[in-house]
């Protein structure tokens, strides 16, 4: 099941898809149908009690990493990010005026099902609720090499959009052999395949379930392959992922 | 009365004293640094690290030593502005590299060592404000806010030039070092306490698995 959280009709909704079209699943509208285009598209993402922690990886495919002239990491290269920079599909990102190099990253996004601690490999997939795209925008002429990528970089008001649909983990037989791919204008510019990451998603769960607690509703961006690509204002880009979404996004000027 | 936790997402900031920039300034330009920092150095403190009042510190997982962070968190409010502050003690795994994030070494369970609750006010209140860390009853270090390099409200500028804090979000203002460029530490068995006039204190007694 595609799972979406919509404001629409003056409130905020849980929704699913159902033949092209959102079926309200809660509240006073319960069963109706909207269109995709009525509504606004929130993150896909049930509120959590307390700070959902974000966490996200770089140089995590091996193309990728050799673009940016990097050896593959021996471990998990991850930073964190807050919460208030998601935002939904359909919706905009400030590029500032002042920089030349913005780029999007194709990502799946790992949703934590369960509380997650020192787990193993071998039981990683039993702690996800499922999987959503994310676009983790990066502006490298902020990049400074000081816990890099530093945060002016990576957590940016507006720069992490995220949708629109939330896929159940049961839906997603095998997320490592998905299909990416982004496209700016139209034009296919990043395409690749999870089945490149260098450190797969039952590793990562491992990995950081080792030192901390993962929880409910926590996010795992799992980075991006080959094939970034300066975008401008007005530019629509889409990032997309076999099987579980293609996520639109516009740049404006800021 | 529940003891206080963070309601957002809680940020440190990194070599925002002026010893430990001063310590640390002839290497900058060398690498893999190339340059000293222009914005601030930020990290996030994720849920899983805090430790409410009253609560241990569990070292676990291979850590046997951590550093002492002992700093001031500024707690925000609807409109981005700062509604009140807290001590905090963030905690970390000693680490002599600044060049890869630190999640870690900072975003262990328990990391964040929490007051029970939060001191209303205004930035300008705590400019001057001293801070004393006790190890076990003897004094360990002594903070001074007017040592910041980026004083508060600059600070809360510069952050808020790239990212909007959220009310509920707390924004770390640095943790000093020693004059050796360490900071203190704990092991099992050590009482950590962290105290400032007109401050809920931090104390933490620290321990490990049998």
């Amino acid at each position: 099941m595609k799972h979406a959280r919509i404001a629409w009709s003056g409130a905020i909704h849980d929704a699913i898809e159902v033949e092209g079209q959102l079926l309200l699943t809660q509240g006073p509208h319960a069963g109706r149908r909207v269109d995709f285009d009525e509504v606004v598209w929130l993150p896909p993402l049930a509120p959590v009690p307390q700070a959902r922690t974000v966490i996200a990886l770089g140089l995590n495919y091996a193309d990728h990493a050799r673009e940016l002239a990097f050896k593959a990491p021996e471990e998990p290269l991850a930073f964190m990010k807050g919460e208030a920079s998601l935002i939904g599909h359909n919706a905009l990102t400030k590029r500032p005026a002042d920089v030349t190099y913005m780029h999007y990253e194709c990502e799946l996004a790992v949703v934590i099902g369960r509380t997650a601690r020192r787990v193993k490999k071998a039981d990683a997939y039993d702690f996800i609720a499922g999987y959503t795209v994310a676009n983790d925008y990066a502006i490298r002429d902020y990049l400074e090499n000081w816990y890099r990528p530093n945060l002016r970089v990576k957590n940016r008001d507006t720069c992490t959009p995220i949708g629109p649909w939330l896929v159940d983990a049961a839906d997603v037989p095998n997320p490592m052999v998905l299909k990416l791919q982004t496209s700016v204008n139209g034009k296919v510019t990043q395409s690749g395949s999870t089945a490149d990451m260098i450190f797969d998603v039952p590793s990562l769960i491992e990995y950081f379930s080792s030192f901390m607690t993962l929880n409910p509703g926590d996010l795992i961006l799992t980075g991006t392959p080959d094939g970034i690509v300066n975008v401008n204002p007005g530019d629509a880009i889409v990032t997309e992922i076999e099987g579980i979404g293609a996520l639109v996004n516009t740049l404006v000027a800021a | 009365m529940k003891p206080w936790r963070p309601e957002g997402t809680v940020y440190g900031t990194l070599l925002n004293f002026r010893s430990e920039w001063d310590l640390w300034s002839p290497r900058m330009t060398q690498d893999p640094h190339k340059a000293p920092p222009k914005a601030p150095v930020l990290y996030v403190k994720s849920a899983n690290t805090f430790c409410p009042a009253g609560q241990d510190l569990l070292l676990q997982d291979g850590v046997h030593e951590v550093d002492i962070g002992v700093t001031l968190g500024l707690v925000i409010g609807t409109q981005a502005q700062v509604v009140g502050a807290v001590l905090l003690n963030d905690w970390s795994v000693p680490h002599t590299s600044y060049y890869r994030p630190p999640v870690k070494f900072r975003c262990r369970d328990g990391f964040l060592g929490l007051p029970a609750q939060v001191t209303p006010g205004r930035v300008a209140d705590w400019s001057a404000l001293q801070i004393e860390v006790h190890r076990n009853g003897e004094p360990v270090q002594r903070v001074d806010l007017r040592e910041l390099m980026r004083d508060m409200p600059t600070l809360l500028a510069d952050v808020g030039e790239f990212m909007t804090l959220q009310a509920g979000d707390v924004l770390m203002v640095g943790t000093d070092c020693l004059a050796d460029g360490s900071r203190p530490r704990a092991r099992a068995g050590d009482r950590v306490e962290i105290s400032a006039p007109g401050f809920a204190s931090v104390c933490t007694t620290v321990g490990d698995v049998a």
